[in-house]
């Protein structure tokens, strides 16, 4: 196991030195993680390339880097508090004579001097990236040749640069060969036994929840950009006119959100994908939805907020607008990606849900997913094609909003021979007309609660690792940090990820927490939200602890060992652990 | 279902009735309002284009006007404010084989929907757009709207008027880029009628702007009868001279104010789409 952290400054190009190490460890039979974390500035700007490399799947990041690598001295403080650091760590300043910055002098990390700057200034301008990739790569213990295999692909549009780049890469390669420096980071390459498991897919977040969307049925997308959720509708879009759907950028969130309204209406499973002020913005025409029941998806990529927040980096303080943003009572779906493999699967399923139900789906995501790079196990797929119940045969008149058992009624689509009706955001009665009248609002109230509360929701609604009376309750990202810290607990510990926010499967989790002797809910925001959406459904068996850490920086599984360490002093003293 | 696997709508060859597109829902117009012959006129330009009911859709978003959906026998959408436009121009881009027209009112489609007037005029795509301007917002009870004169002082909530000039909307859908746009009067149904159904056949977006009065909060429309008369167009396909046409008129010229073929747009799609191909593919590429 390997972290690995890269910081350049001005184009450097640092996040594709991680994508090719990352792809060169994969086809040496590797793990691999790659995030990236950004400055406020479009271009030019620090950039951060974070890696982490294992014999077994790893999708959060771990405690500490034991290499960092940086190209930029002069504003990386800036990453400080993203690039733990301690006295087993390795850094690497990439010119000689670089001034060391304080913070890396404090932590006690092995400081050393490269010039890794000259290297590429001997072959030509530029290729600092690509003479680290050889560096990195060296002391990864990955193979040149896999290593230059994937620099040749990089570079195949790009010819006239790939000869320079074998040299860069090489260059560095060398560099480190003849530094005879062990790094203690090596990856066990020639070695690993054959029946070990290693990764099919390299995947980006955002990729792959656009794939899991379309695969299910999505063929209509509008959205307006927006970091860090721009990425999902880039891949999307040309890839959706091909499957004889479009995607239209709308000049807002107001239209995107009524554009998919229309085309669901319409008949078109529909989605768009937005971040907290897009999704603040949307959140009437989401109650629109609830009233009308069109079906629809919202992918939220979750960044810092309040406002306009730190659009750049990733936190869960979304979940009380997703949970609570509409007006009125209206029972919708809150789903969570737990993981970068598990982006397919969720937004599959999401869209499923939004169509069968006849509802909107709220499923968050945030920029540590969408914007990381993983190589990974070939992930479950959701495995069904959306479909609505559709109004069979005309029964006149039509009822679009009948009272059913199930509280779905069958939909009728235009262009059906006298089903016309109105889909209304008025309290309508069950025909579609407007009304005020009590018992039609109370019918059709009940008729939308019950829909989404008697639906059997299966074995999806969270993911379940291990067995024990200390229990972890956490939901999206932070997930993987849990059943990461848990497997360093060992037995006597378990993880419960939550897929399903709302409507909160109460029964289910009641029964999954069982006889707990410790609670700890973990989650990365300030207000505690999850912790509070759980308590308003439900009292615990146990004394609980609550870990809420605002972003930007990650929750690291040490800082969960912590609490479990400390539990009985801690659950006595304090209830809320607020920047442990 | 994909947006191509609809058939393109019907025309029979059989005489159609207005009456047939009406539903029995009683509005709840007030007697007297403008709103009813907009109504009439919409109807009578489906049954005149021969249009079956199944294969319209009328949306709308809130206001008096954006009832209107509810008193058809059309699929329709009600809304919320100021949103119609986004909803009918993604309905049209997903069911292109649909007859998609948004109606409303002039708060709702040039005060908070303001911006998505502009974009879909510039986006053009093929719906029609019928704005029943009453210059007044009389579901909430009579406060001054987008179209207001600055000095209408009959609103509490601005009691000295507005102060601020009314919004010119034929003036900013040529210049929103717009290919068609017309303005009837709700007291002339049959010029009204014959510019709903230029509307509707324009290949691209189509603004119909129709005067219709607020005979409850500004009853002193009753002399638009007198006022209004026909748009002078020197060359309604060009919008230089037809903007200054725009310019010079007082706001009651009617007729065809500007008539010049863009062409719709709609999104592109490659020819060769096997879906199941498509997704084998997508999903190789992640494998390693």
């Amino acid at each position: 196991m390997s972290s690995i952290a890269i910081a350049g400054y001005g184009g450097t190009g640092v996040i594709t030195t991680g994508q090719l190490l990352l792809k060169s460890a994969a086809k040496s039979g590797f793990f691999g993680l790659a995030q990236r974390s950004f400055g406020p500035q479009i271009r030019g700007g620090e950039s951060l390339s974070l890696l982490r490399f294992s014999e077994q799947q790893v999708l959060s990041p771990d405690d500490y880097y034991d290499l960092v690598v940086l190209l930029d001295t002069d504003h990386v403080a800036r990453f400080r508090g993203e690039l733990p650091l301690n006295v087993d760590s390795t850094v690497i300043l990439g010119s000689i004579g670089a001034k060391v910055p304080d913070f890396v002098t404090e932590s006690g990390a092995q400081v050393v001097e490269y010039p890794l700057d000259d290297l590429s200034n001997e072959t030509a301008d530029g290729g600092e990236n690509i003479v680290v990739t050889g560096l990195v790569g060296y002391y990864l213990g990955l193979e040149l040749k896999v290593l230059v295999s994937i620099v040749q692909k990089h570079f195949a549009h790009k010819t006239e640069l790939l000869s320079k780049a074998e040299l860069w890469l090489a260059s560095g390669w060398e560099f480190a060969k003849t530094q005879k420096r062990s790094l203690n980071i090596s990856l066990d390459v020639g070695q690993s036994d054959k029946s070990a498991e290693s990764p099919d897919w390299v995947i980006n977040g955002s990729e792959v929840c656009g794939y899991g969307a379309l695969e299910a049925g999505v063929r209509f997308v509008a959205a307006y950009p927006i970091t860090p959720a721009s990425g999902i509708l880039e891949w999307m879009a040309p890839r959706l006119e091909r499957l004889g759907g479009s995607l239209i950028q709308a000049e807002d969130e107001l239209a995107s959100i009524n554009m998919i309204i229309g085309a669901s209406f319409g008949g078109v499973p529909s989605m768009t994908a937005t971040s907290g002020p897009g999704l603040a913005l949307m959140t009437e025409s989401i109650g629109l939805a609830v009233a009308s029941e069109t079906p629809l998806v919202v992918v939220n990529v979750m960044r810092g907020g309040p406002s306009t927040g730190i659009p750049t980096k990733s936190e869960q303080s979304d979940l009380n607008i997703a949970l609570h943003g509409l007006h009125g009572d209206a029972p919708h779906i809150v789903t969570a990606m737990l993981s970068i493999a598990d982006s397919a699967y969720t937004s599959g399923w999401s869209v499923w849900l939004a169509e069968h139900l006849q509802v909107p789906v709220i499923t968050l995501s945030d920029q540590s997913m969408a914007q990381s790079d993983a190589s990974i196990s070939e992930p479950t797929l959701w495995p069904e094609k959306a479909e609505r119940l559709y109004a069979a045969e005309a029964e006149t008149p039509y009822e679009r909003y009948a009272l059913t058992h199930s509280g779905i009624s069958p939909m009728a689509i235009p262009g059906e021979e006298d089903m016309m009706y109105t889909a209304d955001g008025l309290e309508h009665d069950i025909k579609g007309t407007p009304s005020a009248a009590t018992e039609v609002h109370q019918e059709q109230l009940a008729k939308r609660a019950k829909k989404l509360t008697q639906f059997d929701y299966g074995t999806d609604w969270a993911e379940i690792q291990g067995e024990g009376d200390k229990v972890i309750l956490c939901w999206g990202s932070v997930s993987q940090v849990a059943i990461d810290a848990q497997q360093r607990l060992g037995k006597g510990y378990k993880v419960i990820a939550l897929r399903l926010l709302a409507p909160l499967q109460v029964d289910a989790l009641r029964e999954a927490i069982g006889e707990a002797r410790q609670i700890l809910i973990v989650e990365q925001s300030h207000g505690a939200q999850f912790r509070a959406w759980l308590r308003a459904h439900m009292d615990f068996p146990c004394p609980h602890i609550s870990l809420a850490l605002p972003g930007p920086l990650p929750i690291r599984p040490r800082q969960i060992l912590k609490v479990f360490a400390q539990f009985e002093q801690l659950a006595t003293e304090v209830e809320h652990v607020a920047n442990c | 279902m994909s947006p191509t696997a609809k058939p393109l709508p019907k025309i029979k060859a059989i005489g159609k009735k207005a009456k047939e597109y009406k539903s029995e829902v009683k509005p709840i117009w007030c007697k007297g309002c403008g709103h009813y012959a907009v109504l009439a006129a919409l109807t009578k330009a489906l049954a005149q284009l021969e249009l079956e009911k199944e294969n319209v859709a009328v949306i709308s978003g809130i206001g008096c006007s954006s009832r209107l959906p509810t008193y058809t026998r059309l699929f329709g959408f009600h809304g919320v404010h100021g949103r119609a436009l986004p909803v009918a121009g993604g309905l049209k881009v997903a069911r292109p084989d649909l007859t998609v027209i948004a109606v409303g009112g002039d708060g709702d489609g040039f005060s908070i929907g303001g911006n998505h007037f502009l974009h879909a005029c510039r986006r053009n795509v093929n719906i029609t757009y019928i704005a029943m301007d009453n210059e007044v917002y009389g579901m909430t009870k009579g406060q001054a709207s987008p179209t207001s004169p600055s000095d209408w002082d009959q609103s509490k909530l601005t009691p000295h008027g507005t102060g601020v000039p009314a919004l010119q909307p034929a003036s900013l859908a040529l210049g929103s880029g717009a290919g068609f746009i017309a303005r009837g009067y709700f007291g002339d149904p049959r010029q009204l009628t014959d510019l709903i159904v230029q509307a509707i056949k324009y290949d691209g977006f189509s603004f119909v702007q129709a005067l219709s009065n607020c005979i409850t909060y500004v009853p002193e429309q009753k002399v638009w009868k007198q006022r209004v008369h026909e748009f002078e167009s020197q060359n309604n396909a060009d919008p230089i001279p037809t903007a200054a046409d725009i310019q010079r008129d007082d706001g009651f010229g009617l007729g065809v104010i500007h008539n010049a073929d863009h062409g719709a747009w709609m999104p592109e799609h490659p020819e060769t789409q096997d879906e199941k191909l498509e997704l084998e593919q997508m999903k190789s590429s992640f494998e390693l």
